[in-house]
């Protein structure tokens, strides 16, 4: 052996690099850089497909893009589906930050919008928005967090898991809603609720001609709006630290004097009403009443976009933006493949950020 | 520094310029390691030298990205796990990897399990195990169930496992972190047994009196470099820690005991004033809820440490926690001066005066993810904050003025926790908890996994608090550190305190049998 015993007498350099502004570098690229390749991934992925049908992607992504961001209606209609997948999807991420996993936004948010809409048949018409619209907001917030609070008591105070009850609330509270609409408040003939007079939000459409038949309104600030405050609530008070803390070690967080059950209940709950406030984009933006299955997926789908965003709110904005114009797009390219295929890319962009996340991660670390 | 000569034979082991990153922190930087055959080979240096690490890449489990491996003088640079257990080299862990529901027999053949017409010959299993127990004095009776083992058995079950996957060549990862004194002479028993029969062994330690007990040679460690080769019969323990840390440092904690001879406690002086931390008759149970402390009493005095020994598993644990207000009590009750605060909360225990080193730094002291600053916080949030918003101003002057204060390193607070060596994580939770006004302090191991540098100012800073009159609860399963920093000594024993020594009366000697059991009931 020849170990030099002089080596032991010099100073070794030190063990962690410079950090500073590198570290922080860092820490954005592992942010971005795994949702842009997995973008790339889901682009080629889906070059493919289109070519099994015979298609050239070109063509393909050029319809895609024209009949979504290329003209007024397309774009409306991305920015009322981004609207309402950014509730979800916010929903989605409060609840992973504080470490539950929230299955449940999709009756959440369809509760937010049937409580919206009671509360807007009861007012009395002719009311400022100025005045209606806080009361929906309590009022969808109310709903959707009544019915994640369930499961966020649960678990607080039995340890009852969130996956099972959320899933098991979603049929109970779909069933009900629907049995509430169909036995009391539809208008014959429909499935839906009478109109709702009392406040409701303008489309786009009644300000920009261009938006016309698109369903974006209003309710797109407000979603903004939420993705600004749960941002701040998340990283800048003191409530989102222990909210955090919770979702990433529960048992430190005891130890820091956190009531680990109450953070669990009120992020349920918050996530709940999250989702439910979703819900006024199609009950007080579009529609103006309430009717059976209007979530039709959003609340899963928010999943996803949780997923894709990292459950960053500006993340979440993003990644409602992109689900929102592959299934927008999936009606423009409908002539030329099936509407099928906008679905597998979803799910392609799903499994490619979950993979992509720790693959991109190792090999930046490698790089460096 | 003496140098071994080159082995005439081949070389059981040999590394060379191993080279292994995890992210930017470099755990090897070019380590070497030689181990002739047949002998007790101790790899010794600080927490984070890399010695772990470095074994992980001889058994498989991590790839080296540059360097050489040898093993009987064939090259299997990059091998697998699978290729390491065929070639008989086998790591017994620091964490057991143990099935707790299954037995002995069971988990020594997970992995290989012995079938019978597709079914698992559990009968054979059984013999198979039980024969090599006592041909290699790992005495455990393979029947049993796992969950109901000591520690010690469960490391001997670990060790059967590696035996029985036929491993020539033996790692055993810091061994005796969880044994009792006897428990740890017997293991050396059963080492050298194995040594006398040819098989190699690498230990992997940072206790030198273990190092000059046990082995034949030495590799030193330090900052994921090798930096020195000794024979154990040619070098000294002060000689090792030199190399260790690159300094001389003070050896076997004896510079705490002194000078805390001659500074009388201020406790001592005004033993009429009273207790600040009063437990009596506390009864708490386990995760299991099975009782795991069973009606403990004691007090600790202002500028008095309380001492508390004990092989790891008799209930300290849930001692500490149920003190700190993380778990429910029983029977009893706990007070800090004159204020009942067994019912109170952590953060109502924290405002009256509670600071807490939690044993478990990654679990529970530290959000890993979380920055050095805001960890500088924890448990204190709710006095950092400007309205409903977490004052960011003072959360960052706070961090400053911690780690500067106890010299966490690197000092840039925007760091997650996650980055920093064991001994600055340590320090961040020391500098938290004992930073601020405080009145007791529960330091649980307070220097497990430190280097020995961290240890030197870990030791300072209790005894500081010690002189400023505050009270101590001091919980280690390193004997040497609650003998050179104890003003008086209790060993708990299956859930009881059964002896209380004034520190003149404490010893190894003395405490050994009432940590095993052998010996019951003396209070001072």
């Amino acid at each position: 052996m020849t170990t030099a015993a002089s080596e032991s007498t010099t100073a070794p350099p030190p063990i962690a690099p410079p950090v500073d502004r590198t570290a922080r570098r860092t820490a954005l690229e592992e942010a971005i850089l795994p949702a842009v390749v997995a973008l790339l991934v889901a682009a080629i992925v889906g070059d493919i497909l289109i070519l099994t049908f015979g298609q050239s992607p070109g063509t393909v992504y050029r319809l895609l893009l024209e009949g979504t961001w290329g003209n007024a209606y397309g774009l409306g209609q991305v920015l009322y589906k981004a609207t309402t997948l950014t509730f979800t999807g916010l929903a989605v991420a409060v609840g992973l930050r504080a470490g539950l996993f929230n299955i449940g936004a999709e009756s959440q948010l369809a509760a937010g919008g049937f409580v919206a809409a009671l509360v807007g048949l009861l007012l009395p018409s002719g009311l400022p928005a100025l005045i209606t619209l806080p009361l929906y907001l309590i009022a969808a917030a109310a709903g959707g967090g009544l019915v994640a609070g369930v499961p966020g008591v649960l678990k607080a105070r039995f340890g009852a898991h969130e996956v099972i009850t959320t899933i098991m609330l979603n049929f109970i509270v779909l069933a009900l809603l629907n049995y509430l609409t169909a036995a009391h408040l539809k208008v014959e003939g429909s499935l839906h609720t009478a109109e709702i007079h009392a406040g409701a939000l303008p489309r786009f459409s009644s300000y920009i001609a261009p938006f016309h038949g698109s369903a974006a309104n209003v309710v797109l600030f407000v979603a903004l709006g939420a993705a600004i405050v749960t941002w701040w609530f998340l990283f800048r008070t003191r409530r989102g630290f222990e909210l955090r803390a919770t979702g990433l070690q529960p048992e430190a967080a005891e130890y820091g004097g956190v009531d680990v059950g109450n953070v669990w209940w009120r992020a349920m709950v918050l996530s709940g009403g999250l989702a439910g406030i979703g819900g006024l984009n199609f009950v007080l933006g579009y529609k103006h009443y309430y009717e059976e299955a209007f979530a039709s997926g959003a609340g899963f789908l928010g999943i996803a976009v949780a997923i894709v965003g990292r459950n960053h709110p500006l993340g979440v904005v993003f990644a409602a933006l992109v689900f929102a114009t592959i299934s927008q797009g999936g009606l423009a390219v409908n002539a030329v493949v099936p509407k099928q295929m906008v679905d597998v890319l979803q799910a392609v962009v799903i499994i490619a950020v979950a993979a992509s996340v720790p693959e991109v991660r190792r090999i930046l670390r490698k790089a460096r | 520094m003496s140098m071994a000569g080159s082995a005439a034979s081949t070389p059981a082991i040999r590394l060379t310029d191993i080279v292994k990153s995890f992210g930017p922190v470099l755990a090897n930087r070019g380590a070497a390691l030689e181990v002739a055959p047949g002998e007790i080979h101790a790899l010794v240096g600080e927490n984070g030298a890399g010695k772990s690490t470095l074994m992980r890449v001889l058994s498989g489990m991590y790839a080296a990205e540059s360097g050489r491996m040898e093993v009987n003088g064939h090259d299997v640079t990059g091998w697998s796990t699978a290729d390491a257990i065929d070639a008989g080299v086998g790591m017994v862990h620091q964490h057991f990897m143990l099935v707790p529901t299954l037995t002995v027999a069971e988990n020594v053949m997970l992995g290989r399990e012995l079938t019978k017409g597709g079914q698992l010959d559990r009968a054979r299993a059984e013999r198979e195990v039980s024969e090599l127990s006592h041909a290699t004095g790992l005495a455990v009776r393979a029947q049993r169930t796992v969950a109901d083992l000591s520690v010690g058995e469960a490391q001997r079950v670990e060790i059967l496992k590696t035996l029985y996957r036929g491993a020539k060549i033996l790692i055993l990862d810091e061994p005796t972190a969880v044994l009792s004194p006897p428990e740890i002479e017997e293991l050396w028993h059963v080492l050298r047994q194995m040594r006398d029969r040819g098989e190699t062994i690498v230990l992997i330690t940072h206790k030198l009196d273990e190092v000059m007990a046990i082995s034949e040679t030495i590799t030193v460690m330090r900052h994921g470099r090798t930096v020195g080769r000794l024979r154990t019969a040619e070098t000294t323990p002060a000689e090792i820690a030199r190399a260790m840390v690159g300094r001389d440092v003070q050896l076997a904690m004896n510079y705490v005991a002194e000078e805390m001879a001659t500074t009388p406690s201020p406790g001592a002086q005004v033993a009429a004033s009273e207790p600040l931390l009063v437990v009596r008759d506390l009864v708490v149970n386990d995760v299991r809820r099975l009782t795991a402390v069973d009606g403990v009493s004691f007090t600790v005095a202002p500028g008095e440490i309380l001492g508390i020994a004990g092989v790891e598993g008799n209930g300290q644990t849930e001692l500490l926690e149920a003190l700190a207000g993380l778990r429910a009590v029983r029977g009893g009750s706990i007070q800090m001066g004159r204020h009942d605060v067994t019912r109170l909360s952590v953060k109502a225990r924290g405002d009256a005066g509670l600071s807490h080193i939690p044993e478990d730094r990654h679990a529970r002291g530290l959000i890993l993810d979380y920055s050095v600053a805001e960890n500088l916080i924890l448990g204190q949030q709710h006095r950092f904050t400007r309205g409903v918003q977490l004052d960011r101003d003072q959360i960052l002057e706070n961090a400053r003025h911690q780690i500067d204060a106890f010299d966490v390193r690197p000092s840039d607070p925007q760091l997650p926790a996650r980055a920093l060596s064991g001994g600055n994580q340590q320090k961040l939770v020391i500098a938290r908890e004992m930073g601020r006004a405080f009145q007791v302090l529960l330091a649980a191991q307070p220097t497990r996994g430190v280097d020995v540098g961290a240890i030197e100012f870990i030791h300072g800073q209790l005894r500081a608090a010690r002189n400023a009159g505050k009270a101590i609860l001091l919980v280690s399963a390193d004997l040497a550190e609650i003998l050179a920093l104890s003003d008086r000594v209790a060993v708990m024993y299956g859930g009881k305190l059964v002896a209380v020594l004034a520190r003149g009366d404490a010893s190894t000697e003395v405490l050994g049998p009432y940590m095993t059991g052998a010996a019951t009931g003396h209070a001072a």
